[in-house]
């Protein structure tokens, strides 16, 4: 009877299903949204137009190691569209879904774009934010997503240890600086979208630390006069990688559209598409020609320049028992 | 016949001025308590309908006939179709099982039975990764003969199926006690058979028992998030149920829609409630009248 | 119809082996075997391994908070419960048959739509919170969150259990208090509450049993804080997130076990309680 029950549901077809082309699944972070919903019909458009299909792109967002998770555990997704490529590494590590070197497969890392980490304020900014040691000060309150499960946490908490390691000298005092500015952090969400809840909506914390992209689209779309975007004197360059799953495209017979539909991140409209969001393009006339409006000139260190990779900043401070949990176990 | 089982009679109660309270102390208690219920049931469900209705008529209803609203509903539905007659089997066998033999170990079958009902929908919904997750038992298995249940939809009704084993069973069984088995024996020694037995005796007996378990486990199947979210993957227009489709809005910055969509399922709870009350009801009219019935014949 | 039945283990009716049978392997399929998956995995740590995982300052303090909590929300359950069933079987009042409905809808209302109206009532900006936060009281996003959002959860239950009981006490015996000179709240600390006891009790622990596992409702209440705000549902949803199976799957064993001893409490209880009863008839 259950036997009946479950073949039965197995034979539900897929509740969003176009005519023509297959469908692909685009497995993303918690804050690209409304890029990727204002980009599948766009590419939808364009696929058809090249090869005659017509497709569906279904989405699914979550807190990055989330959703990263859910793609080793079987989530069957064709693209993974993430913020740091540990989160990929784990889909080769976990499953062999795709191969060791995948960041080669695509131009800069196969990262189409990149962004940074911000500070939002509220309005008139009450507590005086302007740089990262303003942060740590007692009094205030700051929303970070959480490290060990959001990658944008993770910059968060990069950030900060860079411009301290940058300011008053690593180990130690970096670590000092890292644990008074967490101290300060009364929310930490497990995705990116669910902190901006929490400052926005919620109205806790006197800072928000998130990518550029979700700041201004905070400022833009909920209230801009409410808060006002504060760029640190130093930051963390944020390089949003993307790649094709390969087992599960194959396995769907996708590869052909998922490869197009990452390489058209990197054609001139999908640049200008994530300019529009406020993702840095990594096309130099797109950025150039938005650059003044829009992206504020600050120094970026990377995450391989001060931390030497993310496979060894994953170890040092965010596995278990990594300098984040002592920080917080404290 | 004192001991009437008067469960369902509201306020039939005789109250001598001796055993009575006074006035202030009467209303004292009824402000406080009606204070305590207001603060947790009556302001959080208004501002549930609030909220939805915020930006408007028109807000609201394009937020619930949005496609991927439309395909939450769908899945919830689908998902509260499979589970809850399953469930509704294993009920009637359960409390036949258990109401109408003596066997050991019928303390432990309850306990077992009442489990899911305590175990914490996140540990629900854990498990079927472990079992049917890529790196699970089966996940081998399955990804080779290309079944998918975790982030799909078996996996979402396995889960609902799990939360709400309890519900009808639970219900069935005291009542099923309760009615004792002669008038089963007495059907079956004039020659029926135990399915009609089944059909003809015991569940005319406990019909209204019946329906109130069916909406109860209803509403939790409808409503269940933390399992299915940990299940579902959150492909939306595919794998989101209502719940999930709530929270998913709620993340987006549209409140509205996501009150919106909530105020459907606040709606589900409430319409649940009143065929509760009305099964109260009926069952106590039918007790009264076959109390009096009983007085009489003594 | 008092219970007169004479239990015997032959019973002319049928249907008994292929309902049992049916009832164990729908368990086995559905509950057991998926929930010893929890235990398999969770062996994949040694037992040194396995203890650290449930025994970590963060893994403690969310046991501290979810047990706790459920607990204070249970507490304030009993007392306000109690209240509430007194008020709806002893007293008449405007709305009351709505009020006797309304006292069900934790158990109808989905808990993430339960989650998110909590949130808008007591957030700092909220319906209620706005009102609470000049008084420096925080209750959305802090413990105490938490704390509103279970007692919301297991606020039916102890009603539910008192109500019949309350209902079916005899009035005789309350008015012979009375004659033998004792005061209202005389009759109900030694006479009512007696009698009440073991329904407050069961009550208690259901509310409890509820509490203790809820993930929906207080997910978005509370702040999700490690060492503060973090219950330990959301602790195994976080571990599972860092890719910790088997650190999860303890934390879930350690809450399995104590989900497990609480209802052979509340059923030994219940059983204690006809068996009781029963004697008294």
């Amino acid at each position: 009877m259950l036997r009946n029950l479950l073949l039965a549901t197995l034979l539900i077809p897929p509740l969003a299903y176009a005519d023509g082309g297959k469908p692909i699944l685009n497995v993303s972070y918690d804050v690209t949204r409304e890029f990727f919903k204002e980009y599948n019909p766009k590419f939808v458009n364009y696929w058809q137009q090249k090869s005659g299909q017509t497709i569906t792109i279904n989405q699914s967002h979550g807190g990055s190691s989330k959703q990263a998770r859910a793609v080793a555990d079987g989530l069957e997704a064709d693209v993974i569209t993430m913020n740091q490529p540990g989160d990929i590494d784990i889909l080769y590590q976990r499953g062999k879904l795709l191969p060791k070197d995948w960041q080669k497969r695509l131009p800069h890392a196969s990262s189409p774009f990149t962004s940074t980490t911000v500070f939002l304020v509220r309005k008139g900014n009450p507590k005086k934010i302007k740089d990262w040691d303003d942060l740590a000060k007692p009094g205030v309150s700051v929303v970070i997503p959480n490290p060990k499960t959001s990658g944008n946490g993770k910059y968060s908490y990069l950030a900060a240890w860079g411009y301290a390691e940058k300011k008053y000298g690593g180990g130690d005092k970096a670590r000092d600086f890292v644990t008074k500015l967490f101290r300060n952090v009364p929310v930490l969400d497990t995705g990116g979208r669910g902190a901006t809840t929490t400052f926005v909506q919620r109205g806790i914390g006197d800072a928000l630390l998130t990518f550029e992209n979700e700041v201004q689209l905070i400022k833009n779309e909920l209230g801009g006069s409410d808060f006002e975007v504060v760029y640190p004197s130093v930051s963390v360059l944020v390089e949003a990688p993307v790649a094709v799953v390969d087992k599960y495209a194959d396995k769907h017979g996708t590869r052909a559209t998922a490869q197009a539909y990452l390489e058209y991140l990197y054609s001139d409209e999908g640049q200008e598409l994530a300019a529009k969001h406020y993702y840095r393009p990594r096309n130099e006339k797109v950025f150039a020609k938005y650059a003044a409006e829009r992206f504020p000139d600050i120094a970026l260190f990377s995450v391989d320049e001060v931390f030497g990779g993310w496979d060894k900043a994953q170890k040092i401070h965010f596995d278990n028992g990594g300098t984040f949990d002592q920080i917080y176990t404290k | 016949m004192s001991s009437a089982v008067l469960t369902y009679s509201p306020g039939a109660i005789r109250i001598s001025a001796a055993t009575q309270e006074a006035a202030w102390v009467r209303w004292g208690l009824i402000a406080l308590a009606l204070g305590w219920l207001a603060l947790f049931l009556f302001v959080p469900l208004a501002a549930i309908f609030t909220e939805a209705f915020r930006k408007g008529l028109e807000v609201y209803w394009a937020s619930l006939v949005d496609p991927d609203a439309l395909s939450a509903i769908k899945l919830t539905l689908i998902a509260a179709l499979i589970a809850v007659p399953t469930n509704l089997v294993f009920g009637i066998a359960a409390s036949w099982a258990i109401a109408k033999f003596d066997f050991r170990g019928k303390q432990i079958l309850l306990t077992l039975i009442d489990l899911p009902f305590a175990v914490s929908p996140v540990i629900a919904g854990l498990i079927y990764v472990l079992l049917f997750g890529a790196q699970g038992w089966f996940g081998q298995w399955l990804s080779d003969h290309d079944v998918k249940i975790i982030f799909a939809v078996p996996g979402i009704v396995l889960a609902t199926i799990f939360v709400t084993v309890p519900f009808i069973a639970r219900e069935l069984i005291p009542l099923m006690q309760a009615q004792g088995t002669e008038e089963e024996e007495a059907a079956v020694t004039m020659g029926a058979s135990g399915w009609q037995t089944l059909w003809r005796v015991t569940l005319p007996n406990v019909k209204w028992g019946l329906l109130y378990g069916v909406i109860l486990c209803n509403a939790r199947a409808m409503g269940e998030f933390g399992a299915v979210s940990v299940v579902s993957g959150h492909i939306r227009g595919l794998t989101n149920t209502l719940p999930l489709h709530v929270e998913i809005l709620y993340n987006e910055y549209k409140f509205s829609a996501a009150f919106a969509a909530a105020s459907l399922l606040a709606g589900l709870a409430l319409v649940t409630l009143a065929l509760k009350s009305f099964i109260e009801w009926k069952t106590g009219a039918e007790l009264r009248a076959s109390n009096e019935e009983n007085s009489h014949e003594h | 119809m008092a219970i007169a039945r004479t239990w015997k283990s032959h019973s002319v009716l049928p249907g008994f082996g292929l309902a049992l049978g049916f009832t164990i392997l729908y368990l086995s399929l559905i509950v057991l075997i998926p929930l010893s998956a929890t235990f398999i995995k969770s062996a994949e740590l040694s037992l040194g391994e396995f203890w650290a995982v449930v025994t970590a300052p963060r893994a403690l303090a969310s046991y501290r908070l979810s047990f706790g909590a459920a607990a204070i929300g249970a507490l304030l359950n009993a007392g306000f419960g109690l209240l509430t069933a007194w008020i709806l079987v002893r007293y008449t009042f405007p709305g009351k048959r709505l009020v006797d409905a309304f006292v069900d809808l934790p158990f109808a209302l989905p808990t993430a739509v339960a989650g998110i109206a909590l949130t808008a009532v007591y957030a700092p900006n909220g319906w209620l919170g706005q009102w609470l936060e000049p008084l420096g009281i925080k209750v959305a996003f802090t413990p105490l969150g938490v704390v509103v959002a279970l007692t919301f959860i297991g606020l039916p239950f102890v009603v539910r259990t008192v109500q019949p009981v309350l209902e079916d006490l005899e009035a005789e015996i309350e008015e012979a208090a009375a004659c033998l000179g004792a005061n209202r709240w005389q009759t109900f600390a030694r006479v009512l509450l007696p009698a009440l006891w073991p329904a407050l009790i069961t009550g208690f622990a259901l509310a409890f049993a509820r509490a203790v596992g809820e993930y929906g409702s207080v997910v978005f209440i509370a702040g999700n804080m490690p060492m503060i705000s973090e219950i330990s549902p959301l602790l195994i949803i976080t571990k599972l997130e860092q890719h910790e199976y088997a650190g999860a799957t303890a934390i879930a064993v350690v809450m399995l076990v104590a989900s497990f001893a609480l209802l052979l409490v509340i059923n030994s209880l219940q059983w204690w309680v006809s068996h009781r009863h029963g004697r008294k008839q």
